[in-house]
């Protein structure tokens, strides 16, 4: 053994100078580490390119061009008997109200001297939905009638469209809802100060529109149906979670069967969303008789599938509570219940809020299992309040973002962008509320 | 210190400083593990740290080869020599460094492969061998230098965790072996054994010093006056006492070294 | 009486008890609290306990089986006469309760009297009409027997609810009062309000696998009623999947899978590399600093969404791919493809590859990366030779989880993907998956006796026990994989 020279031929005696193959060596961890970089680049920049194109993509939809028209209403049309009884000015419908929007448009082209060759329908570069808004003013205000009234209408969607870029001239050309024309005497309004674009609290407030009024569709109906589901999940996962998680890290013993409720927990953890969808319709729809599209139907589905992901965290808040604050209770003479109640439950609460606002989030975006039990359906009317509200037609944020982007109109496409920084924003809040509460709560032992 | 060639054994006659370090600081964070340490380690020569735990005395070790530049918040400050050549200059790699001074530690870490993977695996990254006979060659040689080369033979490759403790840490030994280093570290080599383990890892050190400088950490002193030549006490992070093992232990001319060796302290 | 009623009733008088309990229990012991076993609140707790607990309880019952047992005696009524062509027992009993909740809401609002009620048999027409107003909407006519059938459903219906709502809160008064002339200063409130509470809590946690057990047994019931209709060779074994509404319809599974399997593993292909480096650097080369600022950014693409990911891939991903490699590589004008859901999918599954394999690695000891640096290896070398394969079960484990995430993905698919079922290997093409149909089948108005909406179950149950099945082995070999360092 004792030929065995200290530095074999290929070792450089001194270390101040690398060899080649330390070289090399060095070379490819370079770009091993280089690699990692670039994973990590990929993964950010497919975040930062996700986010604008929504951003892009759906920032207009807050904002929202309006003509705003003094619209004479004449008693003989609108209140033949002129008697101004509600009822029978209701038989005028929206139809009746169009002639009018026509003549405010004429009347308005004629006041501004704007005179354009080959223009049709001047009247459709309103949005249909005027009438309906027209109409209801006259019904809540009957004194109005006789006189004239100057309204903030919503254009139409492809005049909307027009300053935002989606339309131009050129595609004007080939589009049989609007013309050149249209759109040059749009810009003549403009000019006139008759056009305006400006935020758009609508797209917040108001329910969805129908197919060919992309301009009126809004998220109102969307968000309080997901309201709806949020408070159910909250009345149903929290108690149900919270009292599981109890159970199983302070009373249950060791046995199939809690090993049974473990294995249960975490294989639903990971159960394909759409699965408790099918669950949904075949169990509370289908055989417990509930109404499809009810918030109530989707609070119990999502309650269901977050409540899993509500234990995980929960037990584990529990858990990081450590055992001397329980045998001090139990120490003075607490039942096993009241340690429980008084002294781990409470110091667990903030990492059990944290898991619980994490497992909301997730429930807030979940689409698919709502498409199953009827959600995705055209809802226009407002749920009435809680509790009846939760057995009314609904949609949900999410579902209602699908609903738009199945629709033709390239209108959609930016609402429903729109309704995705809607959603993304609320995420935002609820994690950055956990975020909030880990921090200051969170306690290490 | 400069009474250690007094009672120079046969093996030491052409012992130079191996390794020189002189004022060594280490810091972890804010806390200053190692103040001003100055030792010299020679060739061919089992060299014993020892001291109470927390003493710094396997801190001391880390910095030897670089081990230490894992750490994050851990900074070295001092001039340390290796054949005359500064570790820690700006043109070294440590990569290289460690080829030279290779490390034991004190839990036995195979990697979850084949034994003969564990021995080959210096050999490979280092480029040491040109062939596949050349490489069994190196992985026998290797792993009769660890003394386990009867007990393994015949299932070289079967996975390396699971051999018992003591043949664990013996093939550590061999893989470290493996690389050629010129010097090897050893962490409280033993501290995972049982005492048969412990004396055939003990016999095995007092082998290797005939081609290789080792610096061993233990704590055990019955450990150090049996396999080493010379002996450094180190206490909250000072090197208190250096010298010849027989002296350190019969002797001590500190009464800090004393206090420890008849118990007092540690 | 509604349940909604029945409940409140009870747990007024559960209220009551409680009162009640605590103001006896403070008399008994004259006032001083000191010679009770128990606290005042706990007497009281026990004394709601009783009043509701098992009221609730055989209310719970009664609703279950209450159904059962007014169908069975229904169902007896049924003529095979009545079971029109093309029908199915079910189907009529479907109409059965669907007139009966009809008759219910007619009366209820003023449509119908309980006199138009008996002189109904004379114009089944016009029932048909009457329920049409209430918003009940009946398919066929309404045969004879069928309508007899349904007021005798009501009749018996109503008679037990009548007697549900006497026993239950007949049994809420009996448990009160029995609780109640119970308390004494021995008596162990404390012990029977806890012992409560500890049954709550084990219920809750029974929900689980009440669950899981739903979930079972309603894609097993529907599936089975699906292979009754249709051949489940044919199901399994049928390469074409071409649902008509007119019947006569190919429903084979395989182009569904395939689809399924392809964009999964294109999506794997593009997350397990990026995910999996990106772990490592973030693991063994980050600083403090670097982590802290890119783990949480990485992690925002988990928090993301699903419906925000199929967006992006309908308005951005596919027209991209279609414009820019489809189109001038002549592999097809789809903007929906394969390859528009898998590249989209695979982004979502980074953040979960990634935090997955972080975990793992970091289970790699410090030990096994101490060997390998005191041998002189540098860090890509102890990373790829040491590292990896000592963590390589518990990636595997955590590649197999993201597969089954993969395949159970909906809403990337439904709208990146594209519905045409088909068996092709052009990445570029559109094809569907199992979600994506059972999403189709399953949605708009849908009639629950036809093969093709119930084949929906059967896809549904199919992608249950491959996931599950994936989810079991990637767990098992984690676990393992964990053990084995501990």
């Amino acid at each position: 053994m004792t030929d065995i020279t200290h530095a074999s031929p290929g070792r450089p005696n001194s270390i101040l100078a690398p060899d080649d193959r330390t070289r090399r060596r060095n070379a490819a961890e370079a770009r091993f580490r280089l690699y990692g970089i670039l994973a990590i680049g990929v993964a950010i920049l497919a975040l930062i390119f996700l986010l604008t194109s929504v951003v892009r993509n759906g920032a207009g939809a807050f904002t929202q061009t309006y003509i705003s028209l003094e619209v004479a209403l004449p008693a003989d049309k609108l209140d033949k008997n002129g008697n101004r009884d509600p009822a029978e000015m209701a038989k005028v419908s929206t139809f009746g109200y169009k002639p009018l929007i026509k003549a405010a448009i004429q009347d308005a082209m004629a006041a501004q001297g704007i005179a354009i060759d080959g223009l049709k329908k001047p009247e459709s570069l309103v949005s249909e939905d005027a009438a309906a808004q027209i109409r209801n003013y006259v019904l809540a205000h009957p004194e109005v009638i006789g006189g004239s009234r100057t309204f903030d209408m919503l254009a139409s969607g492809r005049i909307d469209g027009f300053y935002k870029g989606r339309v131009t001239m050129q595609s004007a050309e080939r589009d049989s809802n609007v013309s050149p024309e249209q759109l040059r005497l749009a810009d003549a309004l403009k000019e006139a100060g008759l056009v305006e674009t400006r935020f758009n609290w609508n797209f917040i407030l108001w329910p969805d529109a129908s197919e060919n009024r992309p301009e009126a569709a809004g998220l109102g109906v969307a968000i309080i149906g997901s309201l709806y589901m949020m408070f159910v999940v909250l009345a149903l996962a929290l108690p149900i979670g919270v009292a599981a998680s109890i159970y199983l890290e302070e009373f249950a013993p060791r046995n199939w069967f809690t090993d049974l409720i473990e294995v249960n927990i975490s294989n639903l953890a990971a159960v394909p969303s759409i699965v408790y969808g099918i669950l949904g319709l075949a169990l509370f729809i289908n055989f417990g008789g509930l109404p499809q599209s009810a918030p109530i139907v989707g609070g119990l589905v999502l309650s269901l599938m977050t409540l899993p992901r509500i234990i995980i965290p929960a037990r584990a808040a529990i858990q990081a509570v450590p055992p001397s604050i329980r045998e001090a209770a139990l120490g003075v003479g607490a039942s096993k219940m009241q340690t429980v109640f008084h002294h781990v439950l409470p110091l667990a609460a903030p990492g059990i809020l944290t898991g619980l606002i994490i497992g909301l989030a997730q429930a807030l975006g979940e689409t698919a299992p709502l498409l199953l039990i009827g959600m995705v359906a055209f809802v226009r009317d407002f749920p009435a309040a809680p509790p009846e509200g939760l057995f009314d037609p609904a949609t949900a944020l999410p579902v209602q973002i699908y609903n738009w982007t199945q629709r033709s109109d390239p209108a959609f496409v930016e609402r429903a962008s729109g309704a995705i920084i809607v959603l993304l924003v609320f995420l935002i809040v609820m994690n950055a509320v956990a975020i909030v509460l880990r921090r200051r709560f969170e306690r290490r032992w | 210190m400069n009474e250690m060639r007094l009672t120079e054994r046969e093996d030491v006659t052409m012992a130079e400083s191996k390794i020189s370090a002189r004022g060594v600081q280490v810091y972890y964070g804010d806390n200053h593990a190692i103040k001003d340490v100055d030792v010299d380690i020679q060739d061919k020569t089992v060299t014993a740290f020892i001291g109470p735990s927390g003493c710094g005395k396997s801190t001391f070790l880390r910095c030897l080869n670089r081990m230490n530049d894992t750490i994050d918040i851990c900074r070295v400050e001092g001039d340390i020599r290796l054949d005359n050549e500064d570790i820690y200059d700006k043109r070294v790699d440590p990569v290289q460094l460690r080829a030279k001074v290779g490390m034991v530690f004190q839990k036995p870490n195979p990697f979850p492969k084949s034994i003969y993977d564990n021995v080959a695996y210096g050999p490979r990254i280092h480029g040491l061998a040109r062939s596949k006979a050349e490489l069994d060659e190196i992985v026998e040689k290797s792993l009769r230098r660890g003394a386990i080369w009867d007990e393994v033979k015949d299932r070289l490759h079967a996975p390396g965790t699971g051999l018992s403790g003591g043949q664990q840490q013996r093939l550590c030994i061999a893989r470290a072996v493996a690389t050629e280093p010129e010097v090897l570290l050893m962490d409280e080599p033993c501290s995972a054994l049982d005492p048969i383990a412990t004396s055939q890892v003990e016999e095995l050190i007092s082998e290797l010093k005939e081609n290789f400088s080792v610096v061993i950490v233990t704590h055990s002193m019955q450990q150090a006056a049996r396999v080493s030549q010379k002996t450094a006490f180190f206490h909250l992070g000072v090197l208190v006492e250096y010298g010849e093992t027989a002296q350190i232990f019969t002797n001590p001319r500190d009464p800090r070294t004393e206090s420890y060796i008849t118990g007092r302290i540690g | 009486m509604a349940v909604g009623l029945i409940t409140l009733i009870v747990l007024l008088i559960g209220a009551a008890g409680f009162v009640a309990g605590r103001s006896r229990a403070l008399t008994t012991a004259g006032g001083d609290i000191r010679k009770l076993h128990s606290l005042p609140g706990y007497s009281g707790q026990a004394v709601l306990v009783f009043a509701v607990a098992p009221a609730l309880i055989l209310m719970a019952f009664w609703l279950v089986f209450q159904p059962l047992y007014v169908e069975t005696r229904v169902a007896g009524m049924i003529d095979a006469a009545d079971i029109a062509e093309g029908s199915s027992q079910n189907l009529v009993m479907s109409d059965v309760r669907r007139i009966a909740t009809g008759l219910d809401a007619a009366i209820g609002q003023g449509v119908l009297s309980a006199d138009d009620l008996a002189r109904i048999h004379a114009a089944p027409d016009d029932i048909r009409s009457r329920l049409g107003e209430v918003g009940i909407a009946v398919g066929s006519d309404i045969r004879p027997g069928v309508l007899r059938a349904a007021e005798e459903y009501r009749r018996v219906t109503g008679m037990l609810r009548g007697a549900m709502s006497v026993a239950v809160i007949g049994l809420s008064l009996a448990g009160a009062a029995f609780a109640y002339t119970r308390l004494s200063p021995e008596f162990r409130a404390r012990n029977v309000s806890e012992t409560a509470v500890r049954m709550l809590l084990l219920l809750a946690s029974c929900v689980a696998i009440l669950t899981t057990a739903g979930i079972v047994l309603s894609l097993l019931f529907e599936s089975a009623h699906f292979f009754r209709l249709y051949p489940w060779q044919d199901f399994l074994f049928n390469a074409t999947w071409n649902p008509q509404f007119r019947g006569g319809s190919d429903l084979g599974i395989l182009p569904l899978l395939w689809g399924t399997l392809y964009v999964s593993f294109v999506a794997l292909l593009f997350a397990v590399p990026i995910g999996l480096m990106a772990a490592i650097y973030m693991a063994e080369y980050a600083t403090r600093r670097v982590r802290s600022v890119v783990k949480p950014l990485i992690e925002i693409l988990a928090g993301i969404p699903t419906i925000v990911y199929g967006l992006f891939a309908l308005i951005t991903v596919g027209p991209l791919l279609r414009d820019y490699f489809a189109e001038p590589m002549g592999l097809g004008n789809s903007s929906s493809s394969v390859m528009t859901a898998g590249l989209v999918m695979g982004i979502m599954l980074i953040p979960f590859v990634s935090s997955l394999s972080d975990d793992i690695i970091n289970a790699v000891p410090q030990s096994l990366r101490d060997g390998s640096y005191g041998l002189g290896a540098t860090k890509s070398e102890t990373i790829r030779q040491v590292i990896v394969p000592a963590a390589l079960p518990g990636v595997i484990g955590a590649i197999l989880l993201a597969a089954s995430r993969a395949i159970g993905e909906t809403m990337i698919v439904v709208m990146g993907a594209g519905a045409s079922a088909k068996l092709s290997v052009n990445p570029f093409e559109a094809m569907t998956t199992i979600t994506v149909k059972i999403v189709s089948q399953l949605t708009g108005d849908t009639e629950f006796a036809s093969p093709e909406t119930l084949v929906a179950f059967a896809l549904g149950l199919s992608l249950f026990v491959v996931t599950l099945g994936l989810n079991i082995l990637a767990l098992w070999i984690v676990r393992r994989y964990r053990e084995q360092y501990e």
